[in-house]
């Protein structure tokens, strides 16, 4: 690994960090650093902590599912947007390229409107996201074509706006009282109904999805050239393209269904990781999900204590996101290095 | 070892475009395949790449139909360099030649340290290695036509077959890579390749094929081949023959 390559991983790390110190810390109940470190401290020795049980609790209960949520998803939506802007070879796609967060919404708005739990609103997200991008690929597949992988997207577009006129229509006959607002409300994204009890069926997908991607990190820089390019240097380019698809949809499916819709992430941070490391997978994979959990932490961190009320995640990824954008698109015209 | 074509028909799944090719290369040899455009000379070049299937005919690669091989089994025998693209990350030059490893290394190996001894020497052979950090896509056309053969030539095949490798490249990088095209045949592979021009064909091919709306028109040693008439039947324009008086060497002008 080269001197800036490492340095690059360093950066990345030190959002990260720098992004869970905010988001501990930062908020109604401030927390001092010395309170956290005391608490952290003493939960990895087994001490009881030195600290009013406020504080423990504010760190323990209110904020640790959230922050570990917002990593996780964070670095989640970032590996999947790394995957699929390679395994397209186009740096504008994001992870919902393929349908996953549209089948996740509709999901998750059916469930909202037959008045289901919170778990099973979940469920209903992951499974939209999951049989969304399924039946993409199975028509995109059907598709005879010389360019599969055009087809795949433009199949996505597609089912994507049928998908979003569904949530339309449910939005129209719900409830607007109680029904619309938490619709709203999940579609804009937020983090802030998190506790512990969401970790692990974010945490499952999410780690499963990353590992699968990160064993297949040499074939993905294979599979970013173009297609009989690929094959003719020995890679199979179908079934792994379903591999790289599935691994991505399931770590986006997972994250939409606890935090809602978050645009912005998994575009705008593939190319910072990109500026950081370079485009071998091998280095970009870890630092994307690495600089992806540091982001989403700081701009929900934001989104908690910027307002009076909760700003939801998606606004506040696109009012950062949007400037972002267009100051990469300038700078970088010569090549998406 | 052969790479044959018997009686093959070539195409798209919606149409065809060749029929009744028989087509042979030889390691050791160079055949380079002339046409206009639209005659079927990439589609061919798939065909025996085995990124096509053909429409009807077999194409056979030593003793066994190319179809038997496993696509990673078929990249170790056979390599590719295609057209001269910039690509859509910079990778370094380094990492582009690395994957053509890709084929000797298990489905989630990443590059041994037999894989880069393998690239650091193709880099050397095209007098590259000082290119090995730079990025991919921000070297000039001519590098990146010789970090494709590099690429190629990882891959250890007996087979390198080449799509309009001059295409894009100056005078003097037209040169170079037909010397290299020549330089590989004597490393005892054997190479296809495609070119608009039929005198390059003279200066690095031993064979040359004739390819007109999908029909094969000549097929022979370029000396035999290459002459006014068939290549005025060939491109339907009138060609003048050159001759140089003090070395013998032949050369066409069109039109």
């Amino acid at each position: 690994m080269t001197r800036s390559a490492l340095s690059g991983l360093a950066i990345a790390t030190a959002v990260l960090i720098a992004g869970l110190l905010l988001a501990f810390t930062i908020g109604r109940y401030p927390v001092s650093l010395a309170e956290l470190g005391n608490v952290l401290l003493a939960k990895l020795s087994g001490h009881r902590p030195d600290v009013p049980s406020a504080v423990e609790s504010v760190i323990l209960q209110v904020r640790g599912p959230r922050v570990l949520a917002a990593a996780l998803v964070g670095a989640a939506l970032a590996v999947a947007g790394t995957a699929f802007q390679g395994l397209f070879r186009n740096p504008l796609v994001s992870p919902d390229i393929l349908g996953a967060s549209s089948g996740a919404a509709l999901g998750a708005v059916i469930g909202i409107f037959l008045s289901l739990g919170v778990l099973a609103i979940q469920a209903f997200a992951f499974l939209g996201g999951l049989l969304a991008v399924a039946a993409v690929y199975v028509i995109g597949s059907a598709v005879r074509s010389r360019d599969p992988i055009l087809v795949l997207v433009l199949t996505g577009v597609v089912i994507g706006a049928l998908l979003g006129a569904g949530v339309g229509l449910v939005k129209y006959l719900a409830d607007p009282y109680n029904q619309l607002p938490a619709m709203t409300f999940w579609l804009l994204g937020s983090l802030s109904a998190t506790n512990v009890s969401d970790l692990p069926p974010l945490f499952g997908p999410v780690a499963v999805g990353t590992a699968v991607l990160v064993a297949l990190r040499w074939r993905m820089n294979v599979m970013s050239l173009p297609e009989e390019e690929a094959r003719s240097l020995g890679v199979s380019t179908g079934p792994l393209r379903i591999a790289i698809v599935a691994a991505a949809t399931l770590t986006t499916s997972a994250s939409v269904a606890t935090a809602g819709i978050i645009g912005w992430v998994g575009l705008v941070v593939p190319h910072l990781a990109r500026s950081l490391v370079g485009p071998d997978f091998a280095r970009l994979l870890p630092t994307a999900a690495i600089l992806g959990g540091g982001f989403l932490l700081v701009i929900d961190t934001l989104a908690r204590t910027a307002a009076q009320v909760e700003i939801p995640l998606g606004i506040l990824t696109a009012v950062v996101g949007t400037p972002f954008f267009i100051w990469l698109l300038a700078s970088m015209q010569r090549t998406w290095s | 070892m052969n790479i044959e074509g018997h009686d093959l028909a070539i195409g798209y799944p919606d149409r065809t475009i060749g029929r009744g090719l028989d087509i042979a290369l030889a390691t050791g040899e160079v055949l380079a395949l002339l046409g206009p455009n639209g005659g079927g000379k990439t589609t061919l070049l798939k065909t025996l790449l085995g990124l096509l299937k053909p429409k009807s005919g077999e194409v056979r690669l030593g003793d066994k139909p190319l179809g038997n091989y496993s696509i990673r089994d078929r990249a170790r025998v056979i390599a590719y360099v295609p057209q001269v693209h910039i690509g859509t990350f910079a990778f370094t030059v380094e990492t582009v030649v690395l994957m053509g490893r890709t084929a000797h290394g298990t489905l989630f190996s990443r590059p041994s340290a037999r894989d880069r001894a393998v690239a650091r020497a193709v880099l050397d052979r095209f007098g590259i290695a000082a290119l090995a950090d730079r990025p991919y896509t921000m070297i000039s056309g001519g590098e990146r036509q010789l970090v494709l053969l590099a690429r190629a030539l990882a891959q250890e095949p007996q087979f390198v077959v080449l799509d309009e490798p001059t295409a894009s490249l100056d005078f003097g990088n037209q040169g170079k890579v037909m010397n290299e095209i020549r330089a590989l045949a004597k490393s005892g592979h054997g190479v296809l390749f495609t070119t608009h021009d039929p005198n390059h064909a003279l200066r690095a091919a031993d064979r040359a094929f004739l390819l007109r709306d999908g029909t094969r028109i000549a097929d022979g040693p370029v000396a035999a081949v290459l002459n006014r008439e068939q290549l005025e039947a060939l491109y339907l324009t009138s060609v003048e023959r050159l001759t140089d008086h003090t070395s013998g060497a032949v050369a066409f002008l069109p039109g």
